[in-house]
């Protein structure tokens, strides 16, 4: 039998373990989602009577029922989504501008100003909390979601202007130079035809900062310390109460809070599909 | 449509000095081409025509205004990119009018005006393609119907056939020079094929190390090249060059007594002093083979090194007092390798150069012209 070249055998074992790397690596990234929406559905009583079984003997919503109308969790919610929603715009916005200014002039300073925004990212997050409170209490910005919405977007700015200027970098500078001689400013030029080129580049940015905003506990819980500015990462950690763990409660505020995170990339997806400036210029 | 003027412009980067002051006027309607090797400066002075890199010092105006600190958009140009630089997320048609459309002008015109040059570059099937659906070729007219459709005062070409092949390159030339005479528009192209430069120009301005060489017609360019560089950069097969000594006999007839002894007789040339080293500048076509190796007909003898047929003509590249030479003929020689044969010079036709200024020292009889920078 014919073992070499493209013989039917072994290209079914090619693809065969080709599909089953992915699957188990899918299997793998997704089993701890799975897990959290099993516990959510175990009423309370058998969580720890029916020892590990992939699927309990009888669901309930009980868990949904009470985080959605007998906890805080709306609330912190509605807060995550604004700090999250804000920081995302807002640094998108700053990253836009910076990263191509970074992209396409020579200033005095730049490699200064790029190796600064470089060692803000070098620091354990810990080593800052006591500075920046310090900072923010006597403004009045601690227990607030605008002293949130500002240290995240502090935060988050230096690495979404790399992120920026990289697809700055891949849209040929002829580009907005033909807008600019077409009729436009350099700032019309990249608002009219830059942007609407990087929007791959937008969403990527925007998804990548609502969601590192969405789920970031260390700030907000040392800052905020009201329930009112309290956002969801600190509110699942009210279910940790002193005696037990509420774990079915928590996990159905898990599963809640994963809604908004995949809404907006389902929002965004499509602008990700890269490809966009094909045929712009000779290539 | 108006005129270009160029006074002592100047271009630096910080202590770098990228062109050192331009002069060149450009007529009303004219087709100039910048010619020059890569890094000559050509291309920035186009970008600083289009406003598109600051001038440090001197003046350009277009149609008669200095426009030194106009930007891109006020200066009334259009320009044709290399890379083309259409805008991928718009149709053809949408390419073409932006231009319209942010003037606000009116959109029976704008549909008129699409129209008529869509169907001028036989782009009217295309106008709903976007860029990516396009080939090279393609691409490239709808880059030169979106500069045509603005009627602009001045044209500018940033080397806008380099992305194509050879055979649509040839065509292209064509087109835009017929384009040219038919719109008379001021046209400022920059190329490095010096091919495109005969062939399209009115006035070739060749440009090298920041500086202008020569400003001329291209025959005037290629019959009378000012100085080494020119010489050397404009005309395929390049000329030949041979360093010497000149001499002048009692007759009053000049030569050039090359290193292996062989003498070369020129035109007495300009300026010219006796035994001064001068460099001997010949194209190929200027050289005739005078007799195989068996001949006798005088003429220099020369090594047979290499026989390139072209097709039409036939390259015999030879060597003469340690140097190579390149000699063009229509016949279809048969030389054997590293045998010898005769040649000749055209005495009317080559050139002698200053060796150390590079300078072109033109015959006695030839009139003074001012064409040289």
């Amino acid at each position: 039998m014919n073992v070499s070249g493209n013989s039917p055998a072994r290209k079914l074992v090619y693809w065969g373990s080709h599909y089953l790397m992915i699957g188990a690596f899918v299997v793998f990234a997704l089993f701890p989602l799975y897990w959290l929406l099993k516990v959510s559905v175990t009423p309370n009583d058998i969580l720890y009577t029916e020892g590990v079984r992939m699927w309990p003997s009888r669901t309930t919503w009980e868990n949904y029922f009470f985080v959605l109308t007998q906890s805080n969790f709306p609330h912190y919610f509605l807060n995550s989504v604004i700090v999250a929603g804000t920081t995302a715009i807002v640094t998108t916005m700053v990253a836009a501008v910076t990263g191509y200014s970074f992209s396409r002039f020579a200033f005095r300073g730049k490699v200064i100003i790029v190796a600064l925004m470089l060692i803000t990212q070098m620091f354990p997050l810990v080593m800052l909390i006591a500075p920046i409170f310090k900072i923010l209490a006597p403004l009045g910005l601690t227990d607030s979601l605008t002293g949130l919405i500002i240290v995240y977007t502090a935060f988050n700015v230096p690495f979404a202007t790399f992120l920026m200027q990289s697809f700055f970098d891949g849209i040929p500078k002829d580009l907005e130079e033909a807008a600019m001689i077409d009729g436009n400013t350099r700032f019309q030029a990249f608002r009219r035809i830059i942007l609407s080129l990087t929007l791959p580049g937008v969403a990527a940015t925007l998804g990548f900062v609502f969601t590192a905003a969405w789920s970031e506990l260390l700030f907000a819980l040392m800052l905020v310390s009201s329930e009112s500015a309290s956002t969801f990462p600190v509110g699942l950690l009210s279910f940790v109460s002193k005696f037990s763990v509420d774990f079915g409660q928590m996990m159905a505020a898990g599963v809640l809070a994963l809604i908004p995170a995949c809404a907006f990339f389902l929002l965004i997806q499509r602008y990700l599909v890269q490809g966009l400036t094909a045929g712009a210029v000779k290539g | 449509m108006a005129s270009i003027e160029i006074s002592n412009a100047v271009k630096s980067y910080g202590a770098v000095d990228v062109l050192h002051g331009i002069d060149l006027d450009i007529q009303d309607g004219e087709f100039i081409v910048l010619v020059g090797p890569s890094g000559c400066g050509k291309s920035t002075l186009l970008r600083m025509i289009a406003g598109l890199e600051d001038i440090t010092s001197g003046a350009i105006s277009i149609g008669g205004m200095v426009v030194n600190e106009l930007q891109p958009k006020d200066r009334d140009i259009a320009m044709v990119f290399q890379s083309y630089a259409l805008y991928p997320h718009m149709s053809v048609a949408e390419n073409m009018s932006y231009a319209l459309t942010l003037r606000k002008t009116a959109k029976e015109k704008i549909a008129d005006a699409i129209t008529n040059v869509a169907e001028v570059l036989g782009l009217t099937a295309l106008l709903e393609r976007r860029p990516k659906a396009l080939s090279g070729g393609q691409r490239q007219r709808v880059a030169m119907g979106r500069a045509i459709v603005r009627k602009p005062q001045a044209f500018l070409f940033d080397e806008p056939l380099s992305n194509l092949d050879a055979r649509l390159r040839e065509q292209m030339r064509t087109e835009i020079r017929k384009l040219h005479r038919r719109l008379g528009a001021t046209s400022v192209y920059v190329t490095h094929d010096q091919i495109e430069a005969m062939t399209m120009a009115d006035r070739i301005v060749a440009m090298h190390d920041g500086i202008i060489q020569q400003v001329g017609s291209p025959v005037e360019i290629y019959d009378r090249p000012a100085n080494i560089f020119v010489a050397s950069f404009i005309g395929s097969p390049a000329m030949n060059f041979l360093k010497g000594a000149y001499e002048i006999a009692q007759n009053g007839t000049a030569g050039i007594r090359l290193t292996d002894g062989s003498f070369v007789p020129v035109l007495p040339a300009r300026g010219a002093t006796a035994n001064q080293t001068v460099t001997l500048g010949a194209r190929p076509e200027h050289i005739a083979i005078t007799a195989d190796e068996n001949g006798e007909n005088g003429g220099i003898p020369a090594r047979v090194e290499l026989i390139e047929p072209m097709g039409l003509s036939t390259l015999v590249h030879v060597s003469l007092a340690d140097n190579p030479v390149k000699i063009f003929t229509l016949d279809r020689p048969d030389f054997a390798v590293d045998s010898f044969i005769h040649i000749a010079f055209d005495m009317e036709k080559i050139h002698v150069f200053d060796t150390e200024t590079e300078l072109r020292l033109p015959p006695e009889n030839e009139p003074h012209t001012a064409q040289s920078a």
